[in-house]
């Protein structure tokens, strides 16, 4: 792996009143790879790429996109970059319907600007079609849909726009089996068409399944980043959990660990 | 769109198989049940306040003076949804419409003549006057919206303070005096026989409305058939065509039905050197133009909440702020707009006012505020925000009005008239609430 890489979070701070979210941590993504962040709850996982959504400035840091430092003030910045995000939230207007969901702030319009509802949802219908086949309710407001269905109008909404940097936070927290193996062969899908995947992810077997590297935070901190092909699933929750890379990890840690 | 385009395009789904049910029907025409429902229950209280006063009150001077006092209440509702959709509320409205009426009204009798030395015939003085409100209107709407979405003072605080402060204004701008005499043209925008189009007139609108809702119909049908979507049958196209068209063409009929008063035709008929037939003259009043003012504002705001981005936006900020935020919507401009619109919606009710009054009081427009609210809450807007719809809200207006005026009709007076109005709101909104929770579950 060598080149430029396409995203590098540099040195980035965020403080909520007197508490340190992110300390100081930098972290690199490159074109086609997926990148797991893990961590427990509160270790500023979710925070950390806030900055780079657009959701939360740091306050201070550098992003650098190919290489060039760029300035992420809001979400539309984010995504004239190409950063598309799936938040845990999942972001939606549960009074609108799907089309309107995926195309939120985007909006699709004639040549007099009136919104083109028709080829929005001709749009929906396809990148639904391709997330979620079964997927039928085009016209009903997102509040009546279930948690599997509402999940796939966020990704559809990330997917849509050409993403060349994806951001997916617990992207398969509130789905079944199912649905949690389309979401797998999206991202390997999407990974192989050269787009850069942050992953951030409770469920290690996740991670260990798709990500190339893992960067594990722990209380704000980066406790280290590390290629999933060099490491064991313990070896990482002894990151996640103590904070020890691999490499200071003894038997005793680990006996604690499975104790 | 490098990432969709090996997907295959996707087809139109089934149609649901018909269904011989009366429900299965209805649905099959996609009709707005429940702003349906609000037109059936406005003609049950029409009906119910007609057969009380022993058949006297359904007649076409009734009706068409009970929609002329309904359109300054309607007109403001519009904007009052959006407003409400964006989980805010405007408690300013009465007292903006009192200081725009009131700068119609001095604008017309002192300013433009006094100050600007404008020559009695000059032209267009009504217009002027009109954009002038309007700009005041927008104006004070701004202030509002700026401290509410960019200082971030809730809006109940701000508008209570604007609710106050320009009613007080509204004595500054007159010392306290009423004013009256306004010029002839800008009168006629508040209804009555001169203010009203004429049975030629009011039969060309109802034609150009059954046209419109003919070609709307056909270019939606059109558009769901250039991406292959499903589309409503065939049938169901034509029920809500022709109940469209006979309901717009009827209207125009009642309202040919209402005639000059006679002392106004018989005016009329001496200066016009027409022989006055037995029975007297009888002149079609049609639509008044406070009623297609009203027609506008609805259209153009229900075109502005449903098929404009802005409308879009107040309707996800409604339904969920963060996530318009993280949309990229620009949240706070948003929200100011909402406010100088119903800036503008309340300079264009308070024409109608001084318009009718010939004049402004320090008290026009007194509690508007609560009207307008009650109407767009009647009419379906909820105070959780991301719901609510500008044709409910006019409605809703209606049904205010019917029920005051069916009372007064029957001879309750004005306090009893506020006790039932109250008591309808709270069970309106005590409806929804109810129905909510029962969809629900």
């Amino acid at each position: 792996m060598d080149g430029t890489p396409l995203v590098e979070l540099q040195h980035i701070n965020v403080a909520f009143g007197g508490v340190h979210a992110v300390q100081n941590v930098t972290v690199d993504l490159r074109p086609g790879e997926v990148v797991g962040l893990v961590g427990g709850n509160g270790a500023g996982k979710t925070t950390l790429i806030r900055c780079l959504s657009g959701a939360h400035p740091a306050d201070s840091g550098q992003i650098l996109i190919d290489g060039k430092p760029v300035s992420i003030a809001n979400p539309r910045d984010a995504k004239a970059l190409g950063i598309e995000t799936i938040y845990q939230t999942l972001a939606l207007a549960e009074n609108i319907d799907a089309s309107a969901n995926v195309f939120l702030g985007r909006e699709l319009t004639s040549r007099f600007g009136d919104l083109d509802d028709a080829a929005m949802e001709s749009a929906t219908r396809q990148v639904m079609g391709r997330l979620n086949p079964n997927f039928k309710n085009f016209k009903t407001a997102v509040v009546s849909l279930s948690g599997g269905q509402r999940q796939a109008i966020a990704i559809g909404r990330a997917v849509h726009f050409n993403a060349r940097i994806l951001i997916m936070d617990e992207p398969t927290a509130a789905l079944g089996p199912a649905e949690t193996a389309q979401v797998r062969d999206l991202i390997k899908q999407l990974k192989s068409e050269g787009i850069g995947i942050f992953l951030i992810s409770h469920d290690i077997h996740d991670v260990f399944d798709l990500a190339d590297r893992i960067s594990v935070m722990l209380h704000g901190r980066l406790v280290g980043t590390v290629n999933k092909a060099d490491v064991t699933t313990d070896e990482v929750l002894a990151m996640i959990i103590m904070g020890k890379m691999p490499q200071e990890v003894t038997q005793h840690d680990l006996a604690e660990l499975h104790g | 769109m490098t990432n969709v385009a090996d997907a295959p395009p996707v087809q139109g789904q089934m149609q649901p198989p018909p269904r011989l049910s009366l429900s299965g029907l209805i649905a099959q025409t996609e009709v707005d049940l429940r702003l349906f429902g609000m037109l059936v229950a406005l003609a049950v209280i029409l009906l119910v306040f007609d057969i009380i006063s022993g058949g006297q009150m359904i007649s076409p001077t009734n009706m068409v003076t009970l929609s002329v006092q309904a359109t300054g209440i309607a007109i403001i509702a519009t904007g009052m949804v959006l407003v409400i959709v964006s989980r805010n509320i405007d408690l300013s409205v009465g007292s903006l419409v009192g200081f725009v009426a009131m700068s119609y009204a001095l604008l017309m009798t002192d300013w433009f003549p006094n100050i600007l030395h404008l020559p009695p015939d000059f032209p267009l003085t009504w217009a002027i006057a009109v954009g002038i409100g309007i700009g005041i209107g927008a104006g004070f709407g701004a202030v509002q919206g700026f401290i509410i979405a960019y200082v971030g003072v809730p809006s109940f605080i701000v508008t209570l303070g604007g609710l106050l402060t320009i009613r007080g204004l509204v004595w500054y701008l007159s010392q306290g005096a009423a004013v009256s005499g306004l010029d002839p043209t800008f009168q006629l925008i508040g209804g009555g026989a001169a203010g009203s189009m004429g049975a030629t007139l009011t039969w060309g609108v109802g034609v150009v409305g059954c046209l419109a809702i003919v070609w709307f119909l056909f270019t939606a049908r059109r558009q769901r058939r250039r991406f292959a979507f499903p589309v409503r049958p065939m049938w169901a196209e034509a029920v809500i065509g022709l109940v469209g068209c006979l309901a717009i063409l009827g209207l125009a009929a009642f309202a040919n039905a209402n005639y000059w008063p006679k002392g106004l035709a018989d005016q009329y008929a001496a200066a016009n050197g027409i022989a006055v037939p037995a029975g007297g003259l009888q002149i079609s009043t049609g639509f008044p133009y406070p009623i297609m003012i009203l027609i506008g504002v609805t259209l153009v705001m229900s075109w502005i909440a449903k098929r404009r981005r802005f409308g879009r936006y107040v309707y996800a900020y409604g339904g969920n702020p963060d996530a318009a935020l993280l949309g990229g919507i620009n949240t706070r401009w948003t929200i100011m707009k909402t406010y100088i619109v119903m800036g503008i919606l309340c300079a264009i009710a308070a024409a109608i006012a001084a318009a009718r009054l010939n004049g402004s009081t320090l008290d026009v427009g007194q509690s508007y505020e609560l009207y307008v609210i009650a109407a767009a809450v009647v009419g379906g807007t909820s105070f959780a925000g991301g719901t609510g719809s500008i044709a409910g809200a006019v409605v809703g207006a209606f049904v205010m009005q019917s029920i005051a005026y069916g009372l007064s009709f029957n001879g309750v007076n004005s306090p009893g008239q506020n006790v039932v109005a109250g008591i309808v709101l709270i069970l309106a909104v005590g409806f929804d609430a109810w129905n909510r929770r029962r969809s629900r579950s």
